[in-house]
């Protein structure tokens, strides 16, 4: 049964790649795979046990298709099935039992969809599609467990419980692969075979370059510059403290510069998005629970977040533990609390002393930012604000860019399609910088654009201010906040 | 339930020579479970779904559908409001949605030369980008495509002062049921040679053909647009209203209204601040080349409707808020399943003189079925949006739901009206279609059908009544 696991995780071209891409020996096994599909019958399996996509949410959808021009596998392939309307059709099936769980397609479209959330934000119907992927998800891979085989599992659980589930254990594997990528032996793992031993050939090729000096949270406190406006707790992320430390530094600065006295409390942990998109609910409620009593126990007002993909897990906590009344009540005052850096920013207002920067910048929106939490205007202001700066919008600036969490390891080829797509819009603006405000969009925005042959850089919009910031410091010769 | 035959292995094969693209002809039931349903509660289920990208390959399906008497259902986005594309018979789906291109925008003769698949809002995006104008602007412009507004000669807001789709269709590429290609009407604005059958094709509902191309009239883009929202305590005022704006000969392009229930619902989605706590508002729109006679006639307007009773009338400072409102506007229909499970949506057209009259019988019908029945649409042009909210699973409201829709129908009929104004008759309102049209009008409609398609493959069981008296709900 390992061919199902598969078919969830990376290769179904076979019966469900895109429009005109596939190569004749996918063609071949489209053909008969469909052939063999005619004659698949029913069951009644349906969803079982813990996290069952609640029937209110999916019995509201009226079928009036404004969620499909949104999407980006509907965009990409012009097929019902790859859209929203149709996925949710699909788990409705499953839970009425007229589709099985493990079916094919069933477990192609909830791998397929990026949970970018695009459907959710444009639904007058008010149907919280999140709430209906992410446990359709993780039904499918609960059934998965026992079909996929013990190294699989066993990566799969090295991947979501150990590596993202300790931050010491991330660092190390970070230090260890920057120590590879400055030795250039990145070639060496994948020839020798090491990388292949452990199913790790893409993420050795897709892993970031990590920064020099990692952010590590150890209980640090920073003062505020100027009459102090709150004090905040700063959620330094895993992927944003090794592989962009230099944006949680750039954010600490900021912060200080608006009048927030900046906690990074030691006991923070990962927010759990990646465990909680790959449809592992369990592990998530694991790690928010961490973060929970570290923000109860900081006395801060307010937990601020860079990664736009993190901020939306923590403030859907309360969701998280809906079925759990000891920890529901904490989950939803914590995530009351919770605000992305640029939402947080354009509400208290920042310090204005900001110097020139001459360029054009267009800004690629992540969809855990514009879609799950509906923030839009925010990031824009603060990128406004930069004298000297010019904001051109490219098109299509909210369509996912295919990085989504990890699914440019379990969908390369829609991913690609999707990053390539991204690269042409934002390049077409002429554009020197493309801003964002997620980690996973700026690797996968600069890696399109380098395909593209495009020069355009990608930064975080806190990296702009505090760049703003600094130039305006040296012209006024105030030496640079530390 | 689907279960449907699998389909002869000599047609399947047949479909994916016709078809070679990967992804074009999908027969796994996955996907024939997503192929079924529109935007209605109906739902069947195709034995196959074909996504071809040219007329030819059309064409070719339905001469293969015809020989083999196979049902032919065509779609595009599967918006419909009325059912058009649910595959009754099992059969092919066509699915148009891979013919997307916009073949030519001529500036010169003001036509755009479109593909079926091609979105409303796409289209009108690309020609006002040029300062050109396409009105048709049906709520689904974001989410329906051109062939499905042709086949429904859809409506929208702005028909009021530009009319429907079909004053827009000068001419058609259509695929007969016995997979003929023809071409009638084109870029000409003249046109009186032989039968006018673009006009036959335009709201067809997919009976009679599957539209492959259209050349649709395009205007000018009026430079200057104003919004207004007009609050009122009592929705017979706000009807009334309407009917003087008419008869003052006051030409805005739009007068929509919305209910207490409506506003409620939207205002859940898009907080825009609508007064929920009266009883209707109406939103205007004027448009024009001149500043100076938009300003005046929203000047016009205002006075007209604050004379009728409005308590207050608010212009739109600016564009934003003006999109706002009619964004919202648009998401009413599928907003107001935040109410109750289900809803019927119905569609009546009516002189406009009857307006007030029309919206009096909707509120007495709802009160006498005990059923909640928000009142919208663009009533300034007549056509009315009640939409009866109920949960269908429950047997004895659906009951109650059936009998205040005949009523309905009864009532518009009544006031000198007519079942469909916009969304087609297709499986919600076949049932009362005779009650509008009568016998023999229904039955020379038969006789095309036909003519034209004589094994029935054309998206059957739409528009004409089953015999033996079905529910039309159930299905």
């Amino acid at each position: 049964m390992d061919e199902q696991a598969d078919a969830f995780e990376s290769h179904p071209e076979a019966r469900y790649g895109g429009a005109g891409r596939m190569s004749d020996a996918t063609v071949a096994a489209h053909e008969e795979a469909a052939a063999t599909l005619a004659d698949f019958a029913p069951a009644a399996n349906g969803f079982t046990g813990r996290d069952i996509p609640p029937d209110d949410v999916f019995n509201r959808c009226v079928r009036c298709g404004l969620c499909l021009p949104t999407c980006p596998t509907y965009v990409e392939t012009m097929v019902e099935t790859s859209s929203p309307r149709g996925r949710i059709a699909l788990i409705k099936s499953v839970a009425e039992g007229q589709l099985d769980l493990l079916s094919p397609g069933f477990m192609h479209q909830m791998s397929e969809c990026l949970d970018c959330r695009a459907c959710e934000a444009v639904c007058p119907s008010g149907v919280e599609y999140g709430k209906l992927l992410e446990p359709a998800r993780t039904q499918v891979n609960r059934a998965l467990e026992q079909e996929r085989g013990p190294i699989k599992n066993f990566v799969r659980h090295l991947l979501l419980h150990v590596l993202f589930g300790n931050l010491a254990i991330m660092r190390l594997v970070s230090r260890v692969l920057w120590l590879v990528q400055r030795l250039g032996l990145q070639a060496f793992a994948q020839k020798s075979g090491l990388a292949r031993l452990f199913g790790m050939e893409k993420m050795i090729d897709l892993a970031p370059r990590m920064s020099d000096t990692f952010f590590v949270a150890r209980d640090q406190r920073w003062e505020a510059t100027g009459a102090k406006k709150a004090t905040v707790f700063l959620h330094g992320g895993c992927i944003m403290a090794t592989a962009f430390a230099e944006i949680d530094f750039a954010t600490v600065r900021v912060l200080q510069r608006a009048g927030c006295e900046v906690l990074a409390p030691a006991a923070q942990g990962c927010c759990g998005a990646i465990t909680v998109h790959a449809g592992d609910m369990d592990a998530g409620r694991e790690l928010a629970k961490r973060n929970i009593e570290a923000f109860e126990q900081s006395g801060a007002d307010y937990y601020i977040i860079n990664a736009a993909g993190c901020g939306s897990t923590l403030k859907e906590y309360g969701h998280l533990f809906h079925e759990d009344p000891q920890w529901h009540a904490r989950a939803v005052r914590f995530a009351a609390k919770v605000r992305d850096i640029t939402e947080f920013l354009d509400e208290i207002g920042i310090d204005e002393n900001l110097g020139r920067i001459e360029a054009t910048v267009t800004y690629q929106e992540p969809c855990h930012l514009v879609h799950a939490q509906r923030i839009t205007q925010a990031p824009r202001n603060l990128l406004r604000k930069i004298p000297g700066l010019t904001l051109v919008e490219m098109d299509e600036s909210s369509l996912c860019c295919g990085s989504a969490g990890i699914y440019n390891l379990t969908q390369p080829e829609m991913s690609q399609r999707l990053m390539e797509r991204k690269a042409k819009n934002a390049a077409a603006t002429g554009a020197s910088c493309c801003a964002t405000a997620n980690p996973g969009c700026q690797l996968q925005v600069q890696a399109g654009l380098r395909r593209e042959g495009s020069e355009m850089s990608v930064r975080h919009i806190i990296e702009l201010l505090d760049e703003s910031y600094r130039v305006g410091d040296a012209s006024r010769g105030t030496p640079a906040t530390p | 339930m689907l279960d449907t035959a699998p389909l002869p292995a000599h047609v399947l094969d047949e479909l994916r020579r016709i078809l070679p693209r990967p992804r074009a002809v999908l027969d796994a039931r996955e996907d024939l479970l997503v192929y079924g349903y529109d935007g209605t509660w109906y739902e069947g289920f195709p034995q196959v779904v074909a996504i071809p990208e040219s007329a030819e390959q059309v064409a070719e399906i339905v001469r293969l559908a015809n020989r083999e008497r196979l049902a032919v259902t065509p779609r595009a986005m599967g918006s419909s409001l009325s059912g058009g594309p649910v595959p009754l018979r099992g059969g092919i789906v066509i699915d148009t949605k891979r013919m997307n291109r916009i073949l030519e925008i001529d500036e010169v003769n003001f036509v755009a030369v479109v593909q079926p698949g091609v979105i409303n809002a796409d289209l009108q995006k690309a020609v006002e980008s040029r300062g050109l104008f396409y009105p048709p602007d049906p709520s689904s412009m974001r989410q329906s495509a051109i062939g499905g507004n042709v086949a429904e000669n859809a409506g929208g807001s702005r028909c009021l002062k530009y009319g429907v789709t079909a004053d827009y269709v000068m001419g058609l590429q259509v695929v007969l049921p016995t997979g003929e290609i023809i071409r009638t009407g084109g870029k000409m604005v003249k046109n009186v040679t032989g039968y006018n059958l673009r006009a036959l094709f335009t709201g067809a509902e997919g009976t009679l053909g599957v539209i492959t191309e259209a050349t649709l009239r395009l205007l000018k883009k009026p430079p200057f647009t104003l919004t207004a929202m007009a609050v009122f305590a009592s929705i017979v005022d706000a009807a009334q209203c309407v009917t003087e704006v008419m008869s003052a000969g006051l030409t805005p392009c739009a007068i929509e209204m919305m209910d207490d229930v409506t506003m409620s619902c939207v205002e859940e989605m898009f907080h825009l601040g609508l007064p929920v706590e009266r009883e209707a508002i109406l939103l205007f729109a004027v448009d024009g080349n001149h500043r100076a006679i938009v300003d005046g006639e929203m000047e016009a307007l205002s006075e007209l409707a604050r004379k009728a009773g409005a308590l207050e009338v608010r212009v739109a400072a600016d564009e934003a808020e003006s999109n706002a409102l009619w964004q919202a506007r648009r998401g009413i229909s599928p907003a107001l399943a935040r109410k109750r499970p289900n809803k019927l949506g119905e569609d009546v057209s009516i002189p406009r003189s009857e307006i007030p009259r029309m919206v009096r019988a909707v509120r007495a019908i709802a009160a006498k079925y005990a059923l909640t029945i928000p009142l919208f649409g663009h009533v300034g042009d007549g056509n009315l949006h009640p939409n009866i909210l109920c949960d269908r699973h429950d047997p004895q409201e659906l009951e109650r739901v059936g009998a205040a829709a005949r009523e309905i129908f009864e009532a518009a009929v009544a006031c000198g009206g007519t079942l469909s104004g916009e969304h087609g008759i297709g499986l919600l309102k076949k049932q009362f279609i005779e009650l509008d049209l009568g016998s023999a009008q229904v039955e020379a409609m038969r006789r095309i059908k036909t003519a034209l398609d004589p094994n029935g493959i054309m998206n059957p069981g739409k528009i004409f009544p089953e015999p033996g008296g079905i529910d039309a709900f159930k299905l």
